[in-house]
């Protein structure tokens, strides 16, 4: 047993850590931020040189063919430079969504040119009922002889003005299925949400009889749906991680550097406990979402549960640990100029995305009390 | 990373699953503590630590040279954790085994190893930790009880307390003050000292539990050979903050499958329990409370595996061990107040009970985690460590 990076892991880790805040420091991120799609061609670009684009797919379709803990760390280190765009959309997403429920051929067709960097890509999963449970799904999806249709309004799709494929869930009246759309076909109108994160852009899809090309139905569709969303989730808990490890390294400086009463505030108990609060939280998110991710690529029996301790754990820290180093910052922390916001803002957002706390709970009560047998006993 | 046990790690779970399941005395399970004594149980628990022993079962990371096993930290934590959940009786001699023995062995001199180490692991001595003051609790520095030289010997004088399992003890691991002209951390020792020497005086202490598993300690112009110096005189703080740090870094390998245990029961429990005309297993407030305690108990578990990879690589446990221990005792007082809430007016119900759920033992559990977060050094000065020790942060006293 060890829990810790392997020599080859390690050397990923630090290539990252190089890699995204030299690329992406924070005066790019707000430079982003203030674009229509915080997208950055040339950022990208490089992301998939380095291999960042396909680093969980199989070789033969332009991939490094690495595991998920692999995914861990190089997501670990884009959420501590918090890097703009549309990589969850695209490799987590979109990407585990064709990896699982694609056949060869669609594969190369969809998926190798994502590990390439050529396509963008994300799935349109919300409706109005904001709900992230695939059984929610309702938008409709008819087959007419020249092949399917699509009709209805999915909100909150992350990415959807620069993506080159849509993968919708629909519902067909044989159950769940999943649809790429090209967003660029009549009946499809993107409209931007204005939401509280900028570095990540979410839509309105309108679909109007849009043409769609059926990737997977009934069961298929759903595992693979389910399985995109574990990737994502556990992706996201360690990008989350990154974000609070930096949260935290600039508020233990500025505790130590900013003086108060003649003394660095660093030297307060009360400020003292909020950093080491802020440390707690943030370990703790890095064991949860490392086993989350280590769980999923091991296909153990509690992969979904992992993944459920991993998002409703993170999802509280790392908003509690933004309260905190805002708080440690005083007024210096409220103000647009400091970074923190950015950080708080990605933390609301992250917290949202694929289920808050209370989801993931209620997720972990259907998995754990649900099975578990009623004891014979009587009270 | 790799999470399963190797070949050889499970070998000897599997091994150690075979023999505690073989061994566990059939009587324990329904061995009521309301019918016997402190002392009568002590003695049958210690029996079962001589058993454990002799099986070769005892001190499992300790060297083969003192009776250990030679085996690897990690298969210390398996044995720890089997040992939970086979539901074992716990074993006497703990503060020996968790504590004064990987003191000795890495601060002590060869013959104290072999004077002591053995007897530690076969229960035929058992230890307690003479630390805290009345004047000296999370300031333990400031601790006063006074130690002077007299020709071969040192002369004890002073009072300890919170003292777990004084009563029962053959031998404590006491720091005192040797030189008391300079400054606080520098004049402290650390000395062995033999609990039937003369001048020695054990008190219970009676906690809000209702147990006495605390007591107070007196000594009075103890005589204590100076060979019984662990490390160097006027070096103690080095040798007692060791003992803290294996403190805070093995006391949680074996709770969290305890707490997994009470949470498992807890799930039972849920759906034969009912509220608001459904069983609680239903509703949506229990859920949400039940499925986080099964997330932190989880995120415990993970923590403690990471700790454990790091230890093992670097060979000390560090000051990390403390956010461990924040967070495994805040999780346990949340976890109990969880359980008070889904038993409704049971959980009140103490030990003798007739209508008590589980024998009254969640009354119990309720008030004994009040103490979680104040023992073995309690959260404030868990979170000034984590600050100055790990962060960097000045040192705020």
């Amino acid at each position: 047993m060890q829990f810790g990076l392997t020599e080859t892991q390690q050397m990923l880790k630090n290539s990252a850590r190089e890699f995204f805040p030299a690329e992406c420091p924070p005066a790019e991120t707000r430079r982003l931020m203030e674009t229509a799609t915080a997208y950055d061609e040339r950022l990208w670009q490089k992301m998939a040189e380095q291999g960042w684009t396909g680093i969980i797919f199989a070789e033969e379709f332009g991939g490094l063919g690495l595991g998920l803990v692999e995914m861990a760390v190089a997501l670990e280190e884009m959420g501590r430079a918090l890097v703009p765009g549309p990589y969850l959309s695209t490799v987590l997403l979109a990407g585990s969504a064709l990896d699982a429920a694609a056949d060869s051929a669609q594969k190369l067709k969809y998926l190798a040119p994502i590990c390439r960097g050529h396509f963008r890509a994300t799935v349109a999963l919300l409706e109005e009922s904001a709900s992230w449970d695939p059984a929610a799904v309702a938008l409709n999806a008819t087959a007419s002889p020249a092949g399917f249709k699509l009709s209805g309004r999915k909100l909150f799709v992350p990415d959807a003005a620069i993506a080159d494929f849509i993968i919708v869930a629909a519902r067909l009246t044989s159950g769940l299925g999943l649809l790429i759309v090209d967003p660029k076909s009549t009946g499809v109108t993107i409209t931007p949400m204005q939401a509280i994160d900028a570095t990540r852009k979410l839509y309105e899809v309108v679909l109007d009889q849009a043409p769609a090309t059926m990737l997977a139905t009934g069961d298929r569709a759903r595992s693979a749906l389910e399985r995109a969303l574990d990737v994502a989730t556990a992706g996201l808990a360690a990008e989350m991680t990154g974000g609070m490890q930096r949260v935290l390294e600039i508020t233990v400086e500025y505790a130590k550097t900013r003086k108060q009463f003649g003394k660095p505030i660093g030297q307060f108990q009360a400020v003292q406990h909020h950093c080491a609060d802020m440390l707690l939280f943030t370990e703790s998110s890095r064991s949860a979402a490392y086993y989350a991710a280590w769980a999923l690529s091991q296909g153990t029996p509690d992969g979904a549960a992992a993944v459920s301790v991993a998002k409703s754990y993170a999802s509280d820290a790392y908003r509690e640990v933004g309260n905190r180093g805002i708080q440690v910052h005083g007024g210096m922390g409220f103000t647009w100029e400091n970074d923190l916001h950015l950080y708080y803002r990605r933390a609301k957002a992250s917290e949202i995305a694929f289920g808050d706390a209370a989801y993931h709970h209620e997720r972990i009560a259907r998995l754990v009390i649900d099975r578990a047998r009623a004891a014979a006993t009587t009270m | 990373m790799d999470l399963n046990l190797s070949p050889k790690e499970q070998e000897f779970r599997d091994e150690l699953r075979a023999w505690l399941a073989e061994n566990i005395p059939k009587d324990w399970k329904t061995r009521s503590s309301a019918d016997e004594s402190m002392q009568e149980r002590f003695e049958y628990l210690r029996a079962w630590q001589r058993k454990v022993y002799d099986a070769g079962w005892a001190g499992i990371s300790w060297p083969k040279e003192y009776g250990g096993r030679g085996a690897t930290l990690l298969e210390q934590v398996i044995f720890t954790e089997e040992m939970a959940r086979a539901g074992a009786p716990p074993l006497p001699g703990v503060l020996g085994l968790a504590l004064v023995g990987p003191t000795l062995i890495a601060f002590g001199n060869e013959a104290q190893k072999n004077r002591y180490l053995t007897k530690i692991l076969s229960g035929e001595e058992i230890w307690c930790q003479g630390f805290s003051e009345p004047n000296a609790g999370s300031d333990l520095a400031s601790l006063r009880t006074e130690a002077k030289p007299d020709g071969d010997h040192f002369i004890v004088n002073g009072q300890k307390v919170w003292t777990s399992y004084g009563w029962a003890s053959d031998w404590c691991e006491l720091v005192v003050r040797t030189d008391p002209s300079s400054a606080k951390h520098k004049g402290l020792t650390v000395l062995l000292v033999d609990m039937h020497s003369p001048g020695v005086e054990v008190r219970p202490l009676r906690q809000m539990t209702g147990e006495t598993e605390f007591n107070e300690l007196f000594f009075k112009d103890v005589r204590v050979p100076a060979a019984n110096v662990v490390g160097q005189v006027n070096d103690g703080w080095n040798v007692a903050l060791g003992t803290l740090m294996y403190e805070r870094a093995t006391l949680g390998a074996g709770l969290q499958i305890t707490f997994k245990r009470q949470f498992d029961r807890l799930v039972e429990l849920s759906h034969v329990i009912e509220r608001n005309g459904r069983p609680a297993a239903k509703d949506p407030v229990i859920r949400q409370k039940l499925a986080q305690c099964y997330s932190e108990i989880e995120i415990m578990r993970l923590n403690q595996m990471r700790a454990i990879s790091r230890v093992s690589q670097s060979g000390v446990p560090g000051p990390e061990g403390s956010i461990q221990k924040i967070f495994w005792s805040e999780l346990n007082q949340r976890m109990q107040q969880v359980a008070m809430e889904l038993l409704g007016p049971y959980g009140q119900l103490a030990k003798g009970s007739r209508q008590a759920l589980d024998d009254g033992q969640w009354a119990y559990s309720f008030l004994r985690a009040r103490g979680n977060t104040i023992e073995a050094g309690t959260s404030e000065i868990q979170r000034n460590i984590v600050g100055h020790f790990v962060l960097g942060l000045p040192k705020s006293y």
